[in-house]
């Protein structure tokens, strides 16, 4: 063909991979409720996004309307680089619905064959028996799913969302039903796929295991995000907590200058920029004749943060 | 290709759900009872001449098909409802349809899996009850296949109308509306064929819109008339008999069988491809 479209093809070729998801501008209705109102988001490939809110907040709508499961009334998405509404977006896509349920008359082996076969991947057999196995369910897969407990077949929803070698998985509440140590091997799932470079939209209340596992996190509240950005942005700086008395003008005015200062009677919090030095800090505070029982430094939690955010609608980051 | 591995997946959901056993136990029944009884009949009336005989043979044998295909409706019916509906209201069509396939493709599957349980069942059943009606009374119908083919296609009306109301309503209440549709039409059919033998046009007309509403009736009667004893259309006093079939169908009431299931089927599909799961 012509050298003007070899060079757009080379082009296209050199351009890094389609973002895992991109959305933009979604919104949905039930009847007179708005579920979603215009949420635009991206999980760029290999990362763990993790997708936080209350109850109610649309989360699951949002997530369904990515994987063409609700339609949007308005807002556009695009799979691995294709629209969602083509079918074929979905052929790299892993779920794990909130409401796990497989067909309860097959045997772990078939659900795990059907789900191959409908994602059109050739997968050996082998690699199914594994992929059991890294849920631990390798001893049960020849039982029927209708005896199955809700942590097990939960298991079996994550080996089901990872057979068919996906590229983007969406996992809906992955360990709502399983106990402390299927807690850990999720964790430990998702750290191993995003070493792998596949990239995770997690849905998850429990904001522990979002903080341990995501590079980045979006809050949905009411429909909206509330808030979105990496942990570290999303969290702010570190902040120091200290006990002290004598406190005089020259010494209040010295905290005040390292960060954001809050007082409650003697214990004095400050939130630290990036460049103050805490032995410094401590020593000029001496100085300045202020007598010092504890000083402790500790970071805003993840939870901390989105309570805040979702009681006060405070989206700054603090500073 | 995904259509045949789903229509696979609904037969063997079939086989191994207690559907097909509750199936078979009901035509077991259905079948021993009708055996004893064409028997009895035989015993009894051994003083028949063989033109009665066969009449007497053939009417039962409309009455016991119809059992037969009250099970296969409701056995179908049944399991279209569960099927979609339940899916849907499980979670379990969520890991599915979120697959790289079209949610018709899904639908034409379940379809085709139905279609070929419904019809299987119809035709071992029936051709079973054919035969005990060939041991016990010497009668074998003038058009076994056109009636069995009949009754497939009134199973297939019913569970496409079972789909279709699955994919808007309960799985529970779709069965019972679409079984209820089906008695319905039934009635209206022999209400219509008392109109006819009554000469009232008003009344006969009853069974004839109904028949074009849902086909089912309308293909029953064409089932029928395929395996009874076509001396009985001249006996007087059979005008009106709810389980005698007037007339072979004609090729357009066929023609708008078809059409009446493929349309039902696409809008099935359109109702299910706009339905937020």
């Amino acid at each position: 063909m012509t050298a003007a479209s070899d060079t757009a093809e080379t082009l296209l070729a050199e351009l890094p991979p389609a973002a895992a998801v991109w959305c933009s501008g979604l919104r949905k209705r039930y009847k007179r409720r708005t579920a979603v109102d215009d949420v635009s988001f991206t999980v760029r490939r290999g990362e763990v996004l993790g997708l936080l809110g209350p109850n109610g907040a649309g989360k699951t709508t949002v997530i369904k309307m990515l994987l063409g499961l609700v339609r949007p009334d308005a807002g556009e998405v695009l799979l691995l680089g294709r629209p969602a509404r083509d079918p074929k977006a979905r052929a790299r896509v892993g779920y794990l619905p909130e409401l796990f349920r497989y067909q309860p008359w097959l045997t772990a082996t078939e659900v795990l064959d059907l789900h191959v076969r409908l994602a059109g991947a050739a997968i050996p057999d082998a690699e199914r028996r594994g992929c059991l196995a890294l849920v631990g369910l390798a001893d049960r897969a020849g039982d029927r799913v209708g005896g199955f407990s809700k942590g097990m077949q939960q298991r079996l929803g994550l080996a089901v969302a990872l057979v068919a070698r996906p590229e983007f998985v969406v996992l809906d509440e992955p360990t709502s039903a399983l106990d402390p140590l299927g807690r850990a091997d999720v964790r430990d799932l998702l750290l191993s796929l995003r070493a792998k470079g596949v990239a995770v939209l997690l849905n998850s209340h429990l904001i522990g295991e979002v903080e341990r596992v995501c590079d980045r996190v979006v809050i949905l509240d009411k429909g909206r995000i509330a808030a979105s950005g990496s942990l570290a942005e999303l969290l702010g700086q570190r902040e120091l907590r200290l006990r002290l008395d004598e406190v005089g003008a020259a010494a209040e005015a010295r905290l005040a200058a390292a960060g954001k200062l809050t007082r409650d009677g003697d214990a004095f919090t400050v939130a630290l920029g990036d460049e103050v030095a805490v032995p410094d800090l401590v020593a000029d505070l001496v100085g300045l004749g202020v007598r010092v029982h504890a000083v402790e430094p500790g970071r805003i939690s993840l939870e901390e943060r989105l309570l805040d955010i979702l009681r006060t609608g405070n989206t700054e980051e603090p500073a | 290709m995904i259509a045949l591995t789903v229509a696979a997946l609904t037969l063997r959901e079939a086989a191994r759900r207690r559907v097909l056993r509750a199936l078979a136990v009901m035509t077991f029944i259905l079948l021993g009872l009708s055996a004893w009884g064409f028997y009895r009949l035989d015993a009894e009336f051994g003083g028949l001449t063989s033109g009665e005989a066969r009449l007497a043979a053939s009417t039962v044998l409309n009455l016991v098909m119809f059992g037969l295909s009250l099970i296969a409706a409701l056995g179908t019916a049944f399991l279209a409802g569960p099927t979609m509906a339940g899916e849907i209201e499980s979670g379990t069509a969520l890991a599915v349809l979120a697959r790289p396939i079209r949610r018709e493709t899904v639908l034409v599957g379940k379809w085709l899996g139905l279609v070929v349980f419904g019809s299987g069942f119809v035709a071992v059943a029936g051709f079973a009850q054919f035969l005990i009606v060939w041991f016990t009374m010497g009668y074998w119908p003038p058009g076994p296949v056109t009636g069995l083919a009949l009754l497939a296609a009134q199973t297939t009306a019913l569970l496409t109308l079972g789909l279709l109301l699955s994919t808007v309503i309960s799985p529970m209440a779709s069965g019972i509306v679409a079984v209820g549709l089906f008695g319905a039409t039934w009635i209206a059919g022999v209400v219509g064929g008392i109109g006819q033998a009554l000469n009232n046009e008003s009344v006969a007309r009853v069974g004839a819109v109904s028949r074009m509403l849902l086909p089912t009736d309308g293909l029953w009667r064409g089932a029928m008339n395929a395996f009874q004893d076509p001396a009985m259309l001249l006996s007087v006093g059979m005008r009106g008999h709810p389980f005698m079939g007037e007339a072979p169908l004609t090729i357009a009431y066929v023609g708008w069988a078809v059409v009446w299931i493929a349309l039902v089927l696409g809008l099935a599909a359109f109702a299910f491809r706009r339905r937020d799961l």
